[in-house]
């Protein structure tokens, strides 16, 4: 048996998980309130999946069209999450954006420019005004970036490439977290009165998906663990444009900014099909002529939004119906074409990084070319329930910020209001934090016992003698996944999806990895797979109890949104014998302003803008 | 679908050798797959770091027949399909293990770097800096770095005189020469680049423009404009001269 006190130990005020944009903007935020903060990441710094960001960050800083407004972010917003999100998050998210970006600028980010001089905005799907802030296509770059070379003159201590295992409890408080150096595979214990995970999401659970090896539901799950809920978990978005060929890169992201700079969706028959598929809720606002979608494209303000712009779960169903209709691309997706949309030195121009990236990974051209995509498993909408205004959950000292929490996004995330929802929530969680710790009278203590109950969970996997290969436990999840809680789904599916699960969950108390303690992928991948079972688990739960159809979740057997399933949230959370607890929760009734400026007409919203200007 | 022979480094900084693998490839795999494969099949403890998969992150740098290369942007079909791949971690810094380099080396460097100081009374009302796409597009074009460090590892500077002490490296040149030419920066850090940075180990010789896998151009337009301050500043007859008369005032 070990000794604690060989065990290497910390204390921090605060420890954050995960450095991606949440994680490093909640540490400075921290940092500046006076807090002794720690930063942990499993991969280097700089690493982290905000760093994949190829978009734009959205904000109504109305540099290119001046009638945005925070108000029309937010409707668009509203909409796009088909009414579920939290309605005060999208209110600041919409009202704080516009800051946390010139911010950045301040910090030392360089945006593309208007001819004015000011930060460029670009189109994105369902924003109604050009408004995402960009750098050609790798604007989450310029975002990491930044706050990594600001943030380390900052004072955060950063602890690269290492594992958090699980949280620590003094009572119901948070105390601290166990975690692991990948390189040593050695302990190390944080003590700290308060953590915020920004962990992302848990893509890693499905076949085809953006994510890397890292998202794998940490934040999501040793919340869980420690009696945070889980909220709009049946939420997950499949961006509708990931490549499809070749086989290793089946997934990879491929811009939304694509369609943005006017890359248009055809079938094998050569048919414009997304104007097949304008919900009604967007038709007044969405061209029905590809006359009218080209003069958009060429900059006439009076036009419609062409139909490639509508929200991602709206794009990737309709890909999705044209390959089953048997009119897809020869490698089951669609055709993507920005080669005959606009000039080769415009697409290298603005998407150099789509450019590269299908040179070099598919041999292809995509100024002469047509791109071939499909949906790819890309975002969580759903995770740790949290407070809107402080971004802590119902544990004391535990806040999330990010992906990795819940509420924001509604039923469907749009594109560009992730790099915004970082910059906002991971800013509010860090002051949440700071109030939070001021108003905590003693340091909650530690518990040994807890630590050694997480460490001998870690250590068993490499002390069995025999067991699962973790690889081939998360090929199984991932096939399950992909089949059973996919883009399209079944109450049939859904169980059976279920009870699948429930035979990974006895696996995976046998699991095993061969080799010592350092640096073991093995290991590191088994350590993980707790974590992506358990999100995988309430996003199948959650998408069973859900009977309708909204945003990102579809149910064949239940076919378009109900009236009555939008006053309810489903949330997720551990009973006393530790199984997982599916309720039905009432969502508070939204403040009657922002319930009124959602549901006006654009031409009212706008007069109003106008007349208030 | 070919059988194709790997020889991959095992061990750490102090012990290690290459080992024989054989594995199945198929049409567009590149190098990152091929080892991810041999990782799950036969050498589940094989460590490689790896994230994005797309060349967006600059995890997965190694030395692949000698070149170094980002793993995950290398296709199998650059290679003859009878010829061996071998794949070692990066020789100018130390190795954890297998194909994992100890790169921290360089996070300790750009923590050096005087952070950018704008003016804040350069905002207008709403709070925006001015800056036109002309006088930023050259340090957009250094700010595409994704810290892959491959410039770092060709660098002769660090990797054959081992220098680290005296020179920062190609990376941290053209970050320096970033925040130097950005419009609303106000730090100077000119006496810096020299003396702290050593920006005059640098030979020229342009191994770690070849290798950038964003094309930067970090000799051309990142050191040498770089170097060319350094001089006007400390090297200038006229304000040598001037320096000598009016001591302090320069």
């Amino acid at each position: 048996m070990f000794d604690i006190a060989d065990i290497q130990s910390v204390e921090h005020d605060v420890i954050i998980i995960g450095a991606g944009g949440a994680g490093l903007r909640a540490a400075i935020e921290c940092s500046k309130r006076g807090l002794s903060t720690g930063l942990i990441c499993k991969s280097l710094l700089g690493k982290a999946h905000t760093v994949m960001a190829e978009g734009g960050v959205a904000a109504a800083l109305g540099n290119v069209d001046n009638r945005d407004h925070w108000k029309v972010h937010f409707r668009d917003t509203m909409r796009g999450g088909k009414f579920l999100n939290v309605w005060r998050m999208a209110e600041l998210h919409a009202k704080q954006a516009p800051d946390r970006v010139r911010e950045l600028e301040e910090w030392g980010a360089v945006f593309d420019r208007t001819n004015k001089g000011l930060i460029n905005q670009r189109n994105f799907g369902g924003h109604r005004y050009p408004r995402l802030a960009h750098v050609g296509d790798r604007t989450g770059l310029e975002i990491i970036r930044t706050l990594q070379d600001y943030g380390v003159h900052e004072g955060i201590e950063v602890y690269m490439e290492c594992t958090g295992l699980d949280l620590i409890k003094d009572g119901d408080k948070i105390s601290g977290m166990v975690a692991m150096w990948r390189d040593s595979g050695q302990f190390i214990i944080f003590k700290t009165g308060a953590v915020i995970m920004a962990t992302g999401g848990g893509g890693k659970a499905w076949k085809v998906t953006s994510n890397s090896w890292e998202y794998t539901g940490d934040g999501h799950a040793m919340a869980y663990e420690a009696g945070a809920e889980l909220i709009d978990m049946e939420f997950t978005q499949f961006h509708p444009t990931g490549m499809v060929w070749p086989p290793s890169v089946h997934g990879t992201l491929v811009t939304e900014g694509v369609r943005g700079e006017g890359g248009i969706l055809v079938n094998s028959e050569g048919r414009r099909f997304m104007f097949d598929n304008i919900p009604k809720r967007f038709a007044s606002e969405t061209a029905d002529t590809e006359k009218e979608a080209g003069r958009w494209l060429a900059g006439d303000k009076n036009a419609r939004r062409p139909p490639e712009l509508l929200t991602r779960d709206v794009v990737a169903r309709a890909i999705r119906k044209e390959v089953k209709a048997g009119r897809g691309s020869p490698h089951g997706g669609a055709f993507l074409d920005i080669a005959n949309q606009r000039s080769e030195e415009d697409i290298k121009k603005k998407l150099p990084s789509m450019y590269h990236q299908f040179k070099v990974l598919a041999e292809l051209d995509i100024t002469k070319d047509v791109m071939e995509v499909g949906p790819t498993l890309h975002y969580m909408m759903g995770g740790i329930r949290v407070d809107a205004d402080t971004q802590m959950s119902r544990v004391p000292g535990l806040f999330a910020c990010g992906e990795c929490s819940g509420g924001m996004h509604g039923a469907n995330r749009l594109g560009g209001n992730s790099l915004s929802d970082l910059l906002v929530f991971g800013k509010l969680a860090g002051e949440g934090v700071s109030d939070y710790i001021k108003k905590l009278n003693q340091k909650p203590q530690i518990d040994e016992d807890q630590i050694k109950s997480i460490i001998r969970n870690a250590t068993v996997i490499l002390n069995r003698e025999s067991g699962e290969n973790p690889y081939l436990l998360h090929e199984k999840l991932v096939e399950n996944m992909q089949n059973s809680v996919g883009i399209v789904r079944t109450e049939e599916l859904l169980s059976e999806g279920i009870t699948k699960l429930e035979d990974m969950k006895l696996s995976y108390k046998n699991i095993k990895a061969s080799g010592a303690s350092q640096y073991n992928p093995g290991w590191h991948e088994a350590l993980a797979l707790r974590n992506l079972i358990i999100t995988a688990e309430s996003v199948a739960r959650s998408a069973l109890m859900r009977e309708e159809s909204r945003g990102a979740h579809t149910r064949v057997d239940f076919p378009g949104e109900k009236d009555e399933w939008l006053d309810y949230n489903i949330v997720i959370s551990k009973n006393e014998i530790g199984e997982m607890q599916t309720n039905k929760v009432p969502r508070e009734k939204p403040n009657k302003e922002l319930q009124r400026i959602a549901n006006l007409s654009m031409e009212s919203l706008e007069n109003e803008i106008f007349s208030e200007k | 679908m070919s059988l194709r022979n790997f020889k991959l480094y095992r061990g750490n900084d102090s012990s290690g050798q290459l080992v024989d693998y054989q594995i199945k490839v198929e049409q567009g795999m590149v190098v990152l797959d091929a080892i991810h494969r041999i990782q799950a099949k036969d050498a589940n403890d094989l460590a490689i770091r790896w994230n994005c998969k797309a060349g967006k992150c600059g995890s997965c740098s190694v030395e692949i027949n000698g070149k170094p290369k980002l793993a995950c942007m290398t296709r199998m079909n650059e290679y003859k399909s009878d010829e061996t791949i071998s794949v070692r971690p990066l020789k100018t810094f130390p190795t954890i293990k297998d194909l994992v380099s100890d790169v921290s080396w360089n996070y300790e460097q750009n923590k050096r770097i005087p952070p950018f100081k704008p003016d804040p009374s350069e905002k207008d009302e709403k709070g925006n800096y001015k800056m036109f796409q002309e006088d930023v597009d050259r340090i957009q074009e250094f700010r595409k770095c994704i810290e892959c460090y491959l410039c770092q590892n060709v660098c002769h500077v660090l990797r054959d005189h081992n220098s680290k002490d005296s020179f920062v490296g190609p990376r941290f040149m053209i970050r320096l020469a970033g925040l130097d030419m950005h419009p609303l920066d106000k730090e100077d850090r000119i006496p810096a680049v020299k003396e702290d940075f050593g920006s005059g180990m640098c030979n020229i010789t342009r191994c770690c423009t070849d290798v950038c896998p964003e094309h930067i151009q970090i000799t051309d337009n990142g050191i040498i404009p770089l170097k060319e301050r350094v001089v006007d500043r400390f090297y200038d007859p006229l304000i040598w001269l001037w320096k000598k008369l009016f001591k302090n005032q320069a």
